[in-house]
């Protein structure tokens, strides 16, 4: 067999699982940014179906091109989002949890019973469109952005609301403001990343964006460590390639994935990327060099 | 005259909490609010930062009135402030909480700051700058990259002041600044806060421990249930009769 | 008519009533909300077809033991999982994501286990009997459910307003270290809530299996959801809000698919639970939002 041979068969087999990789870590990123203002919230699996749902009816109902289905699979979470967050943003911790869990499942229901998205059935046949170079552009595009806006007085900001929302208010931080746009871009990209996901899966239907799979991408998020953008990635990647290492186990694999969760919880509380503790071990192991100062 | 409380009330459901509340901080110089625990005080200061509303009465900050401003809207106006229970980021480094304190006054759009454009750099590097001088006012610089959680409680206390410095206040409100202090510490902050003074800012202090207060300020109001009792110089103050009364069996040694 | 769907919105509410109990009772003592308590639910009701199906036990013992063992599954689970994150002081939305672990370990080991289809209790052990009153139909599980859930909410609340165990989980709800400082034996009173809540979940379990005999790993989720929806209605900790919610639920969700329509049944929770949150977040009797230490 030849290399091109080989990498044919590969690829014929695992492109799904590659694209995959991509698009978990848009979703991973994308309740990144929530949390990062302090908000759980377990809406962008919803999210990710709207944008998925809009994307696949503009490419196969209105025969638009891919990249408007993309940017509308954006938008229109993105403006959902701003409608639902006004109220809801107000609620804190444990209540916007579960207020972000309703409105998914009400989404859920509504998608089930509109004749436009196919029902219980789903949309079946959307065009495969999505090419390897999409989901590299528009993962690289989110990277950027996220890394800019966390090193601005927008990432301070969110920060800053996280730790303490009453000192962050009084010291000029419009908490409201910013927790509304930390809302609308997590819900941006999730939708983005539901609008490219649709186009390699061919069929969508309301049971890919439950609340199992708001779970999934928190799961992410938390194994891989919320401390900067390359623990939601790392946790994607290793949480998106796992089943397969475990499909031997069958049923059991999904199991797995919430023993993990609950591991993680336990013993690895700030997930496995947490800079911190990554800085503790290395000055540890250079604890024999002469005094080192301490840089950020 | 920079801050004016006039006929200030507020009840919350049936309880009188402040009635009839009217006192005014002179510009410059450094005005004590004192009282005995619950008579108060913490609620003047909510007042002030639009944590809460006031059922009658106004509140007049450089001749405009600040009844209506939201909390986050309050330091645009030049008021800032500080916690009892001190409230630094403790996730974040000292520069960095400094820097927060400057939120409103980095003027750069998404534009900027996405492109990573010359002017969104310049901006950031000069809060930069600009917070390390205010760390160096309260004599924190040296450890400007270290997280807050790894400072002593009178430095996070410093550290707090250089952040509300930050907002490029008008007035500053210390709230119980001393609080949970050992006396080397307290004499140490006073040492701040003097130095502060010295600065230009004008400081408006709440505040428990008498002695600390009347070696302090210039000038004093006395709050007792809700009521001014008395206002004035120190010297006024120590020997107002009612104030004695008030604060018999309760002063701090 | 009407009448008919009262009759089954009572016994509908009743199990939602108790379900929701179970998930606010940990709520309330612990300041957890136990996403786990679905699966409980869930274990609930295949304990006791196992207990039937294999030890060929009566029915009401085989509630009984089911109790027991999903109570025991409860205690389980707090000891392993909630016990170390108190004892780190984790802010109370990680416990709830170790929860939702657990969660989704229980359903897949269930499925895993006992597979995915619908399973029946064996014919003959659902009493087949009912009553018919003039125009109404009342089935012996329908009466079955509203008397047990009615006696274990009553015992419940007897137990919380007039013993002293009552008034010791309710300091402890109050604040845990006044509680502790007070002498009350809190942590061995974590394990008795967290295995008296589990019970509770698992007799709802058991009621639900025999109200519609369809027993699957997946029963706990929609259950989960509608708990969310009562206690958040209700009030979060609040016991009587529990099951008035509960109730509340099985009304508005009997009447809304006999004369609106039954697509919409799963979202008449979710739209209650919306239009609570926005117009008084702590529920119908709630009062505080935030704990105490």
């Amino acid at each position: 067999m030849t290399m091109m041979e080989w990498w044919d068969g590969f690829w014929a087999t695992y492109n799904t699982v590659i694209f995959s990789v991509g698009v978990n870590a848009m979703l991973a990123l994308s309740i990144y940014v929530t949390l990062s203002c302090g908000l759980l919230s377990l809406a962008n699996a919803a999210f990710m179906g709207i944008g998925a749902y809009v994307a696949s009816l503009i490419t196969m109902q209105a025969g638009l091109p891919f990249p408007v289905a993309l940017v509308a699979g954006g938008i229109l979470p993105a403006l959902v989002a701003l409608v639902i967050g006004i109220p809801t943003l107000r609620l804190s911790g444990v209540y916007l949890a579960m207020a972000t869990l309703g409105f998914g499942e009400v989404v859920r229901v509504v998608v089930l019973n509109m004749e436009i998205t196919g029902g219980p059935m789903g949309l079946n046949g959307v065009p495969p469109v999505t090419e390897w170079w999409h989901i590299v552009l528009l993962l690289g595009v989110t990277i950027y952005f996220l890394a800019r806006v966390r090193r601005s007085k927008i990432g301070r900001a969110f920060e800053a609301i996280k730790e303490d929302e009453v000192a962050a208010r009084l010291m000029g931080v419009n908490v409201a403001g910013y927790k509304l746009l930390a809302f609308v871009i997590g819900a941006a990209i999730a939708g983005v990343a539901g609008a490219l996901n649709a186009h390699y899966t061919f069929t969508i239907g309301p049971n890919n964006y439950g609340f199992e799979n708001a779970v999934d991408i928190l799961t992410m998020a938390v194994f891989g460590g919320t401390s900067n953008l390359i623990g939601p990635m790392i946790g994607s990647t290793i949480l998106s390639l796992l089943p397969e290492v475990l499909r031997h186990f069958k049923d059991f694999r999904l199991a797995a994935n919430g023993l993990i969760l609950i591991l993680v919880v336990l013993y690895l509380p700030k997930g496995i990327w947490d800079p911190r503790r990554i800085r503790a071990f290395m000055q540890r192991r250079n604890s024999n060099n002469s005094a080192s100062k301490k840089v950020n | 005259m920079l801050l004016q409380f006039n006929q200030i009330s507020k009840n919350f459901g049936g309880l009188q909490v402040l009635q009839g509340v009217q006192f005014h901080v002179p510009e410059g110089g450094i005005f004590g609010l004192i009282g005995p625990n619950g008579a108060g005080k913490t609620t003047v200061f909510n007042l002030i930062t639009g944590l809460l509303r006031a059922s009658s009465g106004n509140i007049v900050f450089d001749g405009q009135d600040i009844g209506n401003v939201a909390p986050h809207k309050i330091t645009e106006r030049g008021i800032a402030r500080t916690f009892q229970n001190i409230r630094v980021f403790k996730e974040m480094t000292l520069l960095e909480n400094v820097v927060v304190g400057m939120h409103d006054h980095l003027d750069y759009g998404f534009g900027g700051l996405l492109l990573n454009l010359g002017s969104f750099r310049k901006i950031e590097k000069e809060a930069r700058e600009r917070a390390l001088e205010l760390l160096s006012w309260v004599r924190l610089d040296h450890k400007a990259g270290m997280l807050a959680d790894s400072l002593s409680y009178g430095e996070q206390r410093k550290l707090e002041f250089a952040r509300a410095l930050a907002t490029k206040p008008k007035l500053l409100l210390l709230d119980e600044p001393v609080a949970g202090m050992n006396p080397a510490e307290k004499t140490e902050l006073m040492a701040e806060i003097i130095n502060i003074k010295q600065r230009g800012f004008s400081i408006f202090m709440i505040e428990h421990d008498m002695r600390f207060v009347m070696g302090l300020c210039d000038r004093v109001a006395v709050l007792n249930f809700g009521k001014i009792i008395a206002e004035g110089t120190p010297d006024e103050i120590k020997n107002n009769q009612e104030v004695i009364e008030a604060y018999l069996g309760k002063e701090e040694e | 008519m009407l009448e008919q769907q009262l009759i089954n919105a009572l016994s509908l509410g009743s199990v939602y009533a108790l379900f929701a109990l179970g998930f606010t009772l940990v709520f309330g003592v612990l300041g957890v909300i136990n996403l786990s308590h679905g699966a409980i639910f869930m274990l609930g009701s295949y304990a006791a077809l196992l207990l039937v199906e294999q030890l060929a036990l009566p029915l009401w013992l085989a509630m009984l033991a089911a109790m027991i063992a999903t109570g025991l599954i409860g205690l389980i689970v707090d000891v392993l999982v909630l016990k170390p994150l108190r004892k780190r002081n984790a802010p109370h939305l990680i416990p709830m994501i170790a929860t939702i672990g657990v969660a989704i370990m229980l359903t897949n080991l269930a499925q895993g286990l006992f597979g995915a289809e619908n399973k029946r209790f064996p014919v003959g052990t659902i009493p087949e009997d009912s009553v018919t009153i003039g125009n109404l139909h009342v089935t012996a599980v329908q009466v079955g459910i509203v008397v047990i859930a009615f006696v274990l909410m009553v015992v419940l609340l007897g137990v919380m307003r007039r013993t002293q165990l009552g008034r010791a989980l309710r300091a402890i709800a109050e604040s845990p270290k006044a509680a502790y400082l007070l002498g009350i034996n809190v942590e061995g009173l974590f394990y008795l809530t967290s295995f008296a809540a589990a019970a509770l979940g698992g007799a709802a379990g058991v009621l639900v299996g025999l109200s519609f005999n369809a027993i699957s790993p997946f029963m706990g989720q929609p259950m989960l959801h509608k708990g969310i929806a009562v206690i958040i209605l209700g009030g979060m900790g609040d016991i009587r809000g529990a099951m008035i919610g509960g109730l509340f639920l099985g009304f508005a969700e009997v009447l809304t698919v006999a004369y609106i329509s039954s697509d919409f049944r799963d979202a008449v929770a979710f739209g209650l639970l919306f239009l609570i949150l926005l117009v008084k977040p702590s529920g119908m009797f709630g009062k505080v939002l935030e704990r105490k230490a």
